[in-house]
């Protein structure tokens, strides 16, 4: 039986929570807060869902971060022209110039609502600093909710629903604490779920599995610089905290205590895959510098602190954790200023939305990403609001179907094996050899598995509706794995993140975006192609 | 990963169940919560910030569970040590207001 026609119990017996609302934002992170935030400005109602808690959820509460911002009008050309240039030209200038814009508004409404912000030489609040995480995301939260938003906790979406039009009207989940299934009907809904970094264990990522990007799918969006997926963060050996930026004062060595020349992250790896260790010490920061560190990012010496090691003057072997799309720049492709995605009643915001419109094919790891965060949240939630208020009266009259396909249907037979399923997916992105040095020969032969792994999964069961949230975890890992590499495959040349072993040079011939998507059959092709298909369309 | 939850300290307030975004305890009725899924664990160390009387302790170890000894932690100090550096909790100053960050990123106002 398919849940889709299941009642609304579940099979626990605890009834299901039915709730109408005129924007409904999936995800409670920076982005998910700032469009839940913004939607509510507009008069909207709102429901924000998080899969854990809204406040903790996401990569920047646990990792905090630098935001993109140019405080001397005089310096934004050379900062946009070096963003560009590291990016491969695939970036934006008119976005770029608007999230800087956009961004520097909500520091000072930060600001303003008590983000305790540091001061500069002259006292005035030092506004590119949101390293406290913890802080900022628990103002987000208290903001979120005095705005009116309704928030629910643990409450991870599973599938999109659409109106017989096709509009995005809602989504099904579970309050997994409570054990009861969730539908909510929407206006529109914002799709704020995060990136993918398959379970790597970097820096509060756990949470961020792809969730949206298979929901986006599902309901007909495309996606965007699904090639741009393969940062990876620089940790302790035996730790989570892939916080980078200290790095740069390292000494990096090899077993035998020789130099690591040049200290990058590639070169790193280059040793890594052979399974011989690296060691890092942070030998080149000045006592003061060192001083200044240590009142900054109070996550980077947890670790140490705990073990009982300075790392200013002892060595440390370090790892490097695939942060996928997340210090990517892929994700859901918008179509226009609103961040709207290509399916009407459906939006995206932050690290959910592809980030190459500012980044390019570079990272937005840290800064470009925050900036962009907010700036995507206010425009989205906005946007969300308007939509859901055009719907008029007939908003919650609509006969509405479920989009969800894989890993939802409810048997006995075949149920999924979440664990063998993370091992098999982890194993074709996690290498360094397959997704960091890659090879037309090593994409192709992934892409084959992850293929068949999708195949397999079509095929499998869970054990009821409340129980499917790890297994659409694994189905949104497989596809994005699946759209990484296909997309990879097509590009190539070399450009940005995006480094290609038999194809080591940037080529003119392909200065375009690559748009992907597809379940059961996934596509790839230059945005032309598809712009201009749309455009015959209109 | 998650190593402990202090029964001595813990108030059973259950902001940890809250709280942690891959909902790694369970609350236990009149009693301090269980670690139930400690795999689960993403070693972000909220919890840790959120608890209001440092009763528990994160280790930082991502893949491999370690033994702890709770008088130990707490004679070393790393009993919300955490917490303790962000400044959170009655009478401290936030860590962000204590930044050197306009000095350690060379901004010139």
């Amino acid at each position: 039986m398919s849940i889709h026609t299941a009642t609304k119990t579940t099979s626990t017996g605890e009834p299901g929570l039915t709730l109408e609302t005129e924007v409904l934002v999936i995800g409670g992170g920076p982005a998910g807060t700032w469009a839940a935030w913004s939607a509510a400005q507009q008069g909207a109602k709102v429901i924000l869902v998080d899969k854990g808690y809204c406040g903790t959820s996401g990569a920047t509460a646990a990792a905090g971060t630098t935001v993109w911002y140019v405080a001397d009008p005089d310096d934004r050309e050379a900062e946009l022209h070096q963003r560009e240039l590291k990016g491969g030209y695939l970036s934006d200038r008119g976005w770029m110039e608007r999230v800087l814009d956009q961004t520097r508004i909500n520091l000072h409404r930060l600001a303003d609502w008590g983000y305790p912000f540091s001061r500069d030489a002259t006292g005035a609040p030092y506004l590119p600093s949101l390293h406290q995480g913890p802080e900022y995301m628990r103002l987000m939260r208290k903001q979120v909710k005095k705005a009116g938003v309704t928030i629910l906790d643990h409450s991870p979406a599973l599938e999109l629903l659409l109106d017989s039009e096709g509009r995005v009207a809602g989504a099904n989940g579970v309050s997994r604490q409570l054990g009861r299934r969730w539908t909510i009907r929407a206006g529109a809904v914002i799709l704020a779920s995060g990136g993918c970094a398959f379970l790597s264990k970097t820096l509060g990522c756990n949470v961020l599995t792809g969730d949206g990007y298979l929901m986006a799918a599902e309901a007909g969006a495309h996606l965007s610089g699904m090639e741009f997926s393969n940062v990876y963060g620089l940790s302790p050996a035996f730790a989570t905290v892939t916080k980078g930026a200290y790095y740069r004062y390292a000494t990096f060595t090899t077993e035998d205590g020789s130099v690591v020349e040049p200290g990058d992250r590639r070169t790193i790896a280059r040793i890594l895959v052979k399974q011989q260790p690296v060691y890092a010490r942070i030998d080149k920061a000045s006592p003061e510098e060192q001083q200044w560190m240590r009142t900054i990012q109070h996550n980077f010496f947890l670790p140490f602190e705990r073990l009982g090691l300075d790392p200013f003057t002892q060595r440390f072997p370090v790892t490097l954790r695939l942060e996928g799309t997340v210090r990517g720049s892929g994700g859901l492709r918008v179509i226009d200023q609103t961040c709207a995605t290509s399916v009407p009643g459906l939006y995206a915001a932050g690290d959910a939305a592809s980030r190459e419109l500012i980044c390019g094919g570079a990272s937005g790891g840290g800064s470009p990403n925050a900036a962009w965060a907010s700036a995507s949240g206010c425009w989205s939630g906005a946007a969300a609001a308007t939509f859901a208020r055009q719907l008029g009266a007939g908003i919650h009259h609509r006969s509405l179907q479920p989009a969800g396909q894989t890993a939802l249907r409810v048997g006995n037979q075949n149920p999924i094996n979440p664990a063998e399923m993370i091992q098999a997916v982890q194993d074709e992105v996690l290498p360094y050899d397959r997704n960091l040095f890659r090879t037309e020969q090593g994409l192709s032969a992934s892409l084959e598995r992850l293929h068949t792994l999708w195949d397999y999964l079509r095929h499998q069961t869970v054990a009821s509706f409340d129980r499917a949230v790890q297994a659409r975890e694994v189905a949104a890992m497989v596809a994005t794995a699946r759209w990484m590499y296909a997309t990879a495959l097509e590009r190539k040349e070399s450009r940005g993140m995006h480094q290609h072993e038999d194809y080591p040079d940037l080529d003119d011939n392909y200065q375009y975006r690559l748009l992907s998507g597809g379940l059961d059959r996934v596509w790839v092709q230059p945005e032309q192609a598809v712009s201009n298909r749309e455009f015959v369309k209109l | 990963m998650i190593e402990l939850v202090s029964e001595s300290r813990c108030i059973a307030c259950n902001l940890c169940v809250s709280v942690c975004p891959t909902n790694v305890f369970d609350p236990v009725p009149d009693a301090a919560p269980q670690i139930a899924r400690q795999s689960d664990c993403q070693t972000c160390y909220l919890c840790e910030v959120y608890c209001p009387v440092d009763a528990l302790f994160v280790a930082p170890y991502a893949d491999q569970s370690i033994e702890v000894d709770e008088a130990t932690l707490v004679q070393t100090g790393l009993m919300g040590s955490y917490r303790q550096h962000l400044g959170w909790g009655k009478g401290r100053t936030p860590a962000a207001q204590r930044e050197e960050s306009a000095k350690f990123f060379n901004y010139e106002p």
